[in-house]
């Protein structure tokens, strides 16, 4: 235990971590303090945080861009919805139903494009491919609804039931707090250890990766599992969250891109960027939202976040949360807390 | 169902057709990337802002997109040129994935300026001749379509002509083949960038005329456009013009007899299928070279 948080902790700044500390007390208490309808805006933003996570090990972590992690939470979601449906089976029971199928879809993606050598653009296509795919086919599959789309059954209750994972905004919002810490931890643990090191010498070189010795595909594969395998895993509470699901919605590209705004803003490849960057992502389009209320702007709030980007990448290209951790005096550790 | 072998040899023709505007749409991407190798993720997006040109020129001053052709791929050249000579150009040496949100970012603000402008509804333009058709024999063809077609064959030999004949054409090669040769014997590599950017956004901007004779346009096309482009250019091999000329046909054959054989909702996924398996047996494309 000492060991795993030496590990977690040891060579983080004092002043970071008392941070860090802050700011995970202010999150456990904030829905005392803020209305139903913040606590619903920051949950969304804790679930773009963890997805992003996800999706970070591997373009972050070990350099594999994909542009359809939507394959994943559709295939989570689905799974999950289904067995609670059809089956009757809880979604504590289906997450691993979930899993399993989003990793060995992953699993096969990653082992169809390593194992052919398809990088790059390259790779980032196979993965559209799958995603739309998919798309199609749910958009076919009329025992889940195909394109009309799937519903949860949504009841009156007056109390919460988490082991259904049937009830209110705010017992979600602890849910995803809690899978955004966790997530958080899991990346520190595995950025701090081998399979992390080995990651970014594949993602600086992969050629001189091999050559020391690494067996890339083998640490690729394992970076694509764990991404799709976490990935499904928000597809599931978000599925039961929303209580709806749409083909032509969860497995679309626009879906795949908004998850990785969030850490690539933040800054790709560090830890605290998916956090920071979604929740910049969802408080501007909130604003944008207000902003544009009543006027029946549609797009005005999407043009907004393609400037942000824009300018992000054309002055911080590192992402926001490395200059502000500069800025703060948390980069001791080379920056990658 | 019933179908007759004739019906299937009509909807190849039509398939034909229609991917000869699709091979003009890839070609712009193609021309990009095999000169700068820079990924045009707003190509779909271009395509849209092009056909939403064609819908308004049309309603305005009732321009035939035939005609307006000229003045969107002008449009979309000069865009293009200023696009890649104030941002992108900081982005040919950067690592793949920063040019992508580059890209990315672009293609959003168009698509969404679109949305803002044009609103969500389909737009189309109401050509008098748009229910006219050629008979050759049995064969009942309609004249969009042969229009938007031989429009797209002649954009294209001149597209190679350009590259073929032309000083600019053969610097804009060579700079493609050896960027620090093209810089030594004193070329304005810059500029020829930019002129190549152009170059693509007219090339889509033309497509994107044509393309409103045949379908309705909507923002949410962009992202179809865009993945489309990229199939073909994929299946032909990016960077190689005869390839993006031969996916765009393939893709146009395989939608319409997809569509023919079942429904056409289920259109592209022919065009993935073909794509991934491409992708596993030929990485380089059917007309790449291999890297």
């Amino acid at each position: 235990m000492a060991a795993i948080l030496d590990r977690l902790f040891g060579d983080v700044p004092r002043r970071a971590l008392a941070g860090l500390g802050v700011l995970a007390l202010i999150l456990l208490v904030a829905p005392f303090f803020v209305s139903q309808f913040v606590v619903t805006v920051m949950l969304l933003a804790f679930y773009f945080a963890y997805v992003g996570q996800a999706w970070n090990i591997m373009m972050g972590f070990a350099g594999q861009l994909s542009l359809g992690h939507s394959l994943y939470i559709g295939l989570g979601a689905y799974a999950a919805a289904a067995l609670y449906m059809k089956a009757g089976i809880g979604p504590w029971a289906g997450v691993f139903v979930s899993i399993a199928l989003a990793m060995a879809v992953g699993g096969i993606i990653g082992y169809l494009g390593f194992r052919f050598a398809i990088t790059g653009v390259y790779f980032a296509l196979l993965t559209i491919a799958f995603a739309e795919f998919f798309r199609i086919l749910f958009d076919h599959i009329d025992w889940l609804g195909a394109s009309a789309g799937y519903y949860l059954k949504v009841e009156n209750r007056q109390e919460n039931d988490p082991f259904n994972l049937r009830g209110s905004p705010l017992m979600f919002y602890y849910i995803m707090l809690a899978l955004v810490a966790l997530a958080f931890g899991l990346c520190r643990w595995l950025l701090t250890g081998r399979l992390g090191h080995y990651w970014l010498a594949i993602r600086e070189d992969p050629e001189a990766a091999q050559a020391t010795g690494i067996n890339i595909f083998r640490y690729k594969m394992i970076a694509v599992l764990l991404s799709s395998g976490m990935t499904a895993l928000g597809g599931v509470f978000i599925a039961f969250y929303n209580n709806n699901l749409y083909p032509e919605q969860i497995f679309s590209m626009g879906r795949s891109i908004e998850l990785l705004l969030g850490p690539i803003i933040g800054g790709l490849g560090t830890l605290f960027g998916p956090i920071l960057g979604s929740a910049l992502l969802v408080v501007v389009g909130e604003i944008m939202t207000d902003l544009t209320e009543g006027t029946h702007l549609a797009g005005l709030k999407q043009i907004f976040y393609g400037l942000v980007v824009l300018l992000i990448v054309l002055f911080l290209p590192g992402g926001v949360w490395p200059w502000l951790a500069r800025l703060c005096g948390f980069d001791r550790d080379r920056g990658d807390k | 169902m019933e179908f007759s072998a004739f019906d299937l040899f009509q909807s190849v023709v039509k398939g034909l057709l229609t991917g000869m505007v699709y091979s003009l749409m890839a070609l712009g991407l193609t021309v990009i990337f095999g000169v700068m190798r820079v990924v045009n993720f707003a190509h779909g997006e271009m395509m849209v802002v092009a056909m939403y040109l064609a819908v308004m020129a049309f309603a305005l001053i009732g321009l035939d997109p035939i005609v307006a052709l000229l003045p969107i791929a002008a449009i979309l050249f000069l865009f293009g040129y200023t696009l890649q000579r104030t941002v992108i150009n900081r982005f040919i040496n950067v690592p793949e994935h920063m040019q992508f949100i580059l890209m990315l970012a672009i293609a959003i603000i168009l698509v969404n300026a679109c949305l803002l402008l044009a609103g969500p509804d389909a737009q189309a333009v109401q050509l008098d001749y748009a229910l006219d058709s050629f008979e050759i024999g049995q064969l009942l063809i309609d004249k969009t379509r042969v229009y938007a077609a031989v429009g797209s064959l002649v954009i294209a030999v001149l597209l190679y002509l350009f590259f073929d004949r032309t000083r600019t054409g053969k610097a804009i090669r060579a700079a493609a083949d050896n960027h620090a040769g093209a810089l030594v014997v004193g070329l304005d590599v810059n500029r020829l960038y930019a002129i190549t950017f152009g170059i693509g956004a007219a090339c889509v901007g033309a497509a994107g005329a044509l393309t409103i004779m045949l379908v309705q346009v909507q923002p949410f096309l962009a992202v179809e456009y865009t993945l489309l482009a990229f199939t073909i250019v994929i299946i032909g091999g990016l960077g190689s013009l005869r390839g993006a000329i031969a996916g765009g046909l393939l893709i146009g054959v395989s939608e319409a007899v997809a569509g023919f054989l079942l429904e056409p909702s289920l259109k592209s996924v022919f065009s993935f299928g073909l794509l991934i398996l491409v992708l596993l047996i030929r990485p380089q494309g059917l007309f790449g070279r291999a890297a």
